[in-house]
């Protein structure tokens, strides 16, 4: 189910957009609360049929899990019209609805099996970690080997394998008719399958293009860091030159776009032989460290299709480091693609490393002259506020540190990003580059920065030293000859900004001023966006919402004014809201209909329960989700990072459910959950400590000696949080067993709730906070354990 | 025989009075959207050069029948102030947007002006009744198609249209005095720019399909100077004063 998850999730962001993908996930695991509710209502009936009302729901979730995806992407749901058309919201409702059935099939069975079987319920949830554990590792390595609707058709026929497996165990008769009947199913799922195509929301970028005649895909390629589609143009050339200057005359020479996900495009650039084809990419804001100095050797972070390696061969750059971090996209380059680039790769001057920014940074035994980094996500995504949620390690405070250390003396760090209107991106990352200079101990910041703008791309100048008069004097030839505009080099003057691309006021130099002086924190109070840096600690770049400003934006609506909403914390707000009604709802509806004297022959309390398990819901995904954004940082691959130690919770967890088994069958539960909540609270507060200085010292071990100190840190802390929860539902099973169910559901709208409050408070308190807070509710759960 | 030309001459009559009423109510409609609009506008264009819409441009939306130009189910949400989609993953703007960006562009009789994206053909037919001559190019076939009979059964004669690659403008027919691009392009295409006359001015809306976060006016001096300057389509100081 687990693997059904992140395999939703991929395909959801294929087809919609990566937020909504996330909204809509978040509230289909609502089904697991659905479950509780729903099996505590009709216990009897259910338990009276139990082999087959359980075998009924492991075959609904199998069937479901293909055919509610397939009804729920025909759904044509557009969240750019929400906020104007009342019928999107009833479509989002229902693809909620419909995706919420397959959680909710498959959490009935598992509810009933830690019901029905309630002596045994430590082990039944030990398997059920392990095969999330495994099911979440398995499902990224199918993503590297089938493309996500088949993925899809993979886990549909494993359901049904459980299905059967169900039957065997459960010894029913007439077994061989549902081996038949699951085999007809199979067969009809992957035809199904088979005959369906992903269904591409019409307003993401690929199926724009895809409109204009003489355009078409000319491969595919999946993983679960994205799905590649590249495409070729063969009438109207694709001209990708984002940011030329209005004093540019020349075009691209031809291009291949690959888009992740059916948006972010980047290009490829055929090869010509001609070093004026490419005077373009002189003619664009990065270009400007070339005309300051001549570097040596160059390290690009985020090579994507090649410009900026391209930009760096232009200006005659002996040696060129660059980072990728999808491989695929590296083998585009180096292999199908070989030949159109002119062997680009194949240069014994140019080397394509496959890993991620930060991590080649941190790992780096040389110094570069110029680090530069490239517009790593697309316009359209940035300018709707979408990456609101993402964490980001790239554009913290100590990212920045780290690169300046790895620059030579007198070298320079490049960044470039859109521009936004109001400006947003550009004056964050100008705070964030002058708290890593201050915290690399340099006392006057503003000497080592250089800041300008076209009316599309910004580009911020860390240099490491202080910047000469001949600097300045080629920086302000360059901009001037391309009509870009200045906002920021020490000594500049007001009268010389805001003069080719003109704003109402001149917003970069203005903030770039402020962020020097000392009226800083005035400057962010009085900002309509929040510009306040950020750290490894709140990794959130893109946040730029403040409560404040809503009700003036909503006013704007009708006038235009709702681009400036960032949509993407809204979204995070709505998911809460929502999963908290709904929670709500589900937890409370079994208590109206729970017979009364049912309930007063409990010997526990009903609050007793619900604190216990909304406390270790919210918790364990608290320690989890803070955890894997830690190990994020040490072993900085996002993928493999979230795979490895997801997996590795699961499973320990898994370890420790077993382990309560055996204390349960002492009957000495007290003892067990003390002895659990104190393990949990001292290993994570002694991690929450130590664990920055730890990374610190290791940071430099190759990944195969990390991924065992990683699983030696998780092991223990994991095997802790792994018994709460069967403790609890053992004990009810002896003293209170029809409350299973209902428990069962409130910690999944827990868990619900726990994934989407972790992000929010990260954004607010980062991820320390949340992680003292999870501690502060296992102290809560150890008060209130049901006895 | 007489009840049946009884039956014909009611039905004529029923129908007809109908569509008129029907006509008539989009009028109505069109009257209110463009009273509001104008509201909006007088309420916060500060930051867009003016106080208020040009009376020619109020004129010519109110000549325009949107209701024409949207899919025939929508026809009863073509005068809400919102975009909406017309099909082909396009929409058509919001009117406040094609309202504010037609005043921007500052157009007069016996101008020409140029058009990249057509789409449902609605901002080029309200450009239609300000200017001499409003050429479009649109890049999606079957979309250009419907635009072109749509204006053709309209009667807009002083429109020409083409389905094609915008990149490279009109050469035939530049130099013109205003340009308006209204389709996605990573860069402003430079043959645009030579297009555009000296003291032109070119529009480009800058955001998605259904929000436009910036408009981008381009202005060409009389000496060929080019220059942008940067505008919210919004009336939103991002800086609060001083506590």
């Amino acid at each position: 189910m687990l693997a059904y998850e992140i395999l939703l999730m991929r395909l959801f962001s294929i087809i919609q957009w990566h937020h909504f993908a996330y909204m809509i996930i978040s509230l289909a695991l609502l089904g697991f609360g659905a479950s509780g509710t729903f099996v505590s209502i009709l216990q009897k009936s259910l338990f009276r049929h139990f082999s087959g009302a359980f075998l009924l729901n492991v075959g609904l979730f199998a069937v479901s899990s293909v055919g509610c995806f397939l009804l729920a992407q025909s759904v044509p749901f557009n969240p750019d019209e929400i906020l104007w058309d009342s019928q999107q919201s009833i479509r989002l409702l229902g693809i909620y609805l419909l995706l919420a059935l397959p959680f909710f099939f498959a959490a009935n069975a598992i509810a009933m099996a830690l019901s029905y079987f309630h002596d045994r319920v430590a082990r039944i949830y030990a398997y059920d970690l392990f095969g999330a554990g495994l099911g979440s590792l398995s499902v990224v390595a199918l993503l590297f080997i089938a493309m996500p609707l088949q993925a899809l058709a993979v886990i549909g026929c494993i359901g049904l394998l459980a299905t059967a497996v169900a039957a065997w165990e459960l010894k029913i008769s007439g077994r061989n008719w549902v081996f038949a009947v699951l085999a007809v199913c199979s067969v009809g799922l992957i035809m199904l399958d088979t005959r369906s195509e992903l269904q591409l929301s019409p307003y993401k970028e690929l199926s724009q293009i895809l409109r204009i005649s003489g355009t078409e895909i000319v491969s595919e390629h999946s993983s679960p860091l994205g799905l590649l589609s590249v495409l070729h143009s063969h009438t109207i050339p694709l001209r990708h030159a984002p940011g030329l200057s209005l004093n540019a005359s020349g075009e691209p020479p031809a291009q291949v776009g690959v888009f992740t996900d059916a948006g972010g495009m980047t290009a490829i650039t055929r090869e010509t032989g001609k070093s004026a084809d490419y005077a373009y990419l002189d003619q664009i804001t990065s270009a400007a460290p070339y005309h300051l100095f001549q570097p040596a050797h160059v390290l690009v972070l985020g090579a994507g299709g090649g410009s900026s390696i391209l930009q760096a061969r232009y200006h005659a750059v002996p040696k060129i480091d660059a980072v990728e971090l999808n491989p695929q996209l590296i083998k585009l380059l180096r292999e199908d693609y070989a030949d159109y680039t002119g062997d680009l790769l194949g240069h014994e001057n140019i080397r394509l490393h496959e890993g991620e920014a930060r991590g080649f940074v941190a790992e780096a035994s040389v110094q570069y002259d110029l680090i530069e980094v490239a517009l790593l996500d697309s316009f359209a995504a940035s300018s709707a506020g979408l990456y609101a949620l993402n964490e980001s390690y790239l554009y913290t405070v100590e990212a920045l540190q780290d690169m300046l250390q790895k620059l030579q003396p007198g070298g320079y760090l490049a960044i470039t990003r859109w521009i936004k209107l109001p400006p947003r991106d550009t004056l964050k990352l100008f705070a964030t580059a002058v708290d890593a200079l201050k915290n690399s101990g340099v006392e006057n910041p503003g000497q080592q920065l250089l800041f300008f703008r076209s009316w599309q791309t910004g580009t911020l100048l860390i240099k490491n030293g202080a910047v000469t008069e001949t600097e300045t004097v080629a920086l302000k030839k360059f901009v001037a000859d391309r009509s870009f505009d200045i906002a920021w080099y020490p000594g500049i003057q007001s009268g010389e900004v805001n003069r080719y691309n003109r704003l109402a006021e001149p917003y970069f130099y203005q903030a770039a001023v402020a962020i020097l002086s000392d009226d800083r924190a005035d400057f962010f109070e009085r900002y309509k966006f929040s510009l306040q840096p950020a750290t490894d600690d709140r990794p959130y770049f893109f946040h730029f919402f403040k409560w404040s400003v809503l009700p003036e934006i909503l006013s704007l609506r009708e006038k235009g004014g709702l681009p400036l909403l960032e949509g993407g914390y809204l979204v995070l707000i709505t998911t809460l809201v929502q999963a908290l009604i709904a929670s709500v709802i589900l937890i409370l509806l079994p208590l109206f209909v729970i017979s009364k004297e049912k309930r007063s022959s409990n010997s526990v309390s009903n609050s007793r329960v619900i604190l216990y398990f909304l406390s270790i819901g919210l918790a364990f995904l608290f320690v989890e989700i803070a955890f894997i954004q830690k190990f994020i940082l040490f072993l900085h691959h996002p993928l493999y990072a979230v795979a490895l130690v997801l997996t590795a919770f699961l499973v320990f967890a898994g370890l420790g459910s077993g382990f309560s088994w055996r204390l349960v069958r002492g009957g000495h539960y007290r003892r067990a959950i003390t002895v659990s909540v104190i393990g949990i609270v001292v290993l994570g507060l002694l991690y929450m400590l130590f664990i920055g200085s730890l990374f610190a010292q290791f940071q430099s071990l190759s990944i195969a000696a990390k991924i065992p100190l990683t699983l030696t840190m998780i092991a223990p802390l994991a095997f802790f949080m792994g018994m709460p929860f069967p403790l609890a539902l053992a004990r009810l099973g002896d003293i209170a067993p029809n409350l299973i169910p209902w428990a069962w559901g409130v910690n999944g709208c827990a868990s619900v709730v726990s994934a989407v409050l972790a992000t929010i408070l990260a954004i607010a308190v980062g991820f320390n906070a949340v992680i003292v807070l999870a501690l502060s509710l296992y102290g809560l759960a150890w008060l209130s354990f049901p006895e | 025989m007489n009840r049946l030309k009884f039956y014909l001459f009611f039905f004529f009559v029923f129908f007809s009075n109908a569509s008129i009423a029907v006509d008539d109510a989009y009028v109505a409609k069109r009257a209110a959207m463009i009273e509001e609009i104008a509201g909006d506008v007088r309420a916060g264009y500060g930051n867009l050069e003016k106080e208020a819409l040009d009376e020619n441009v109020i004129d010519a939306l109110g000549s325009v029948p949107r209701h024409e130009f949207v899919p025939r189910n929508m026809r009863d949400a073509a005068y809400e102030n919102r975009p909406l989609p017309i099909g082909h993953g396009q929409t058509i703007s919001q009117p406040y947007i094609v309202a504010i960006m037609t005043n921007l562009l500052q157009v007069g009789k016996s101008d020409r002006v140029l058009e990249i994206g057509t789409g449902s053909g609605y901002q080029i037919a309200v450009l239609a009744e300000l200017v001499k001559k409003a050429y479009s190019i649109e890049i999606i076939e079957p979309l250009g198609k419907q635009a072109k009979e749509r204006l053709h059964h309209l009667g807009y004669e002083n429109i020409e249209l083409k389905i094609g690659d915008g990149y490279y403008g009109w050469p035939e027919e530049a130099p013109f005095d205003a340009i308006m691009v209204t389709a996605a392009a990573s860069h402003i295409p430079p043959p645009l720019i030579k297009q555009l006359k000296p003291g032109g001015r070119m529009l480009i809306p800058v955001g998605s399909c259904f929000m436009v976060q910036e408009l981008l006016l381009v202005q060409k001096s009389p000496s060929g100077e080019v220059s942008t300057r940067q505008l919210l389509p919004v009336a939103f100081v991002p800086l609060t004063g001083r506590h």
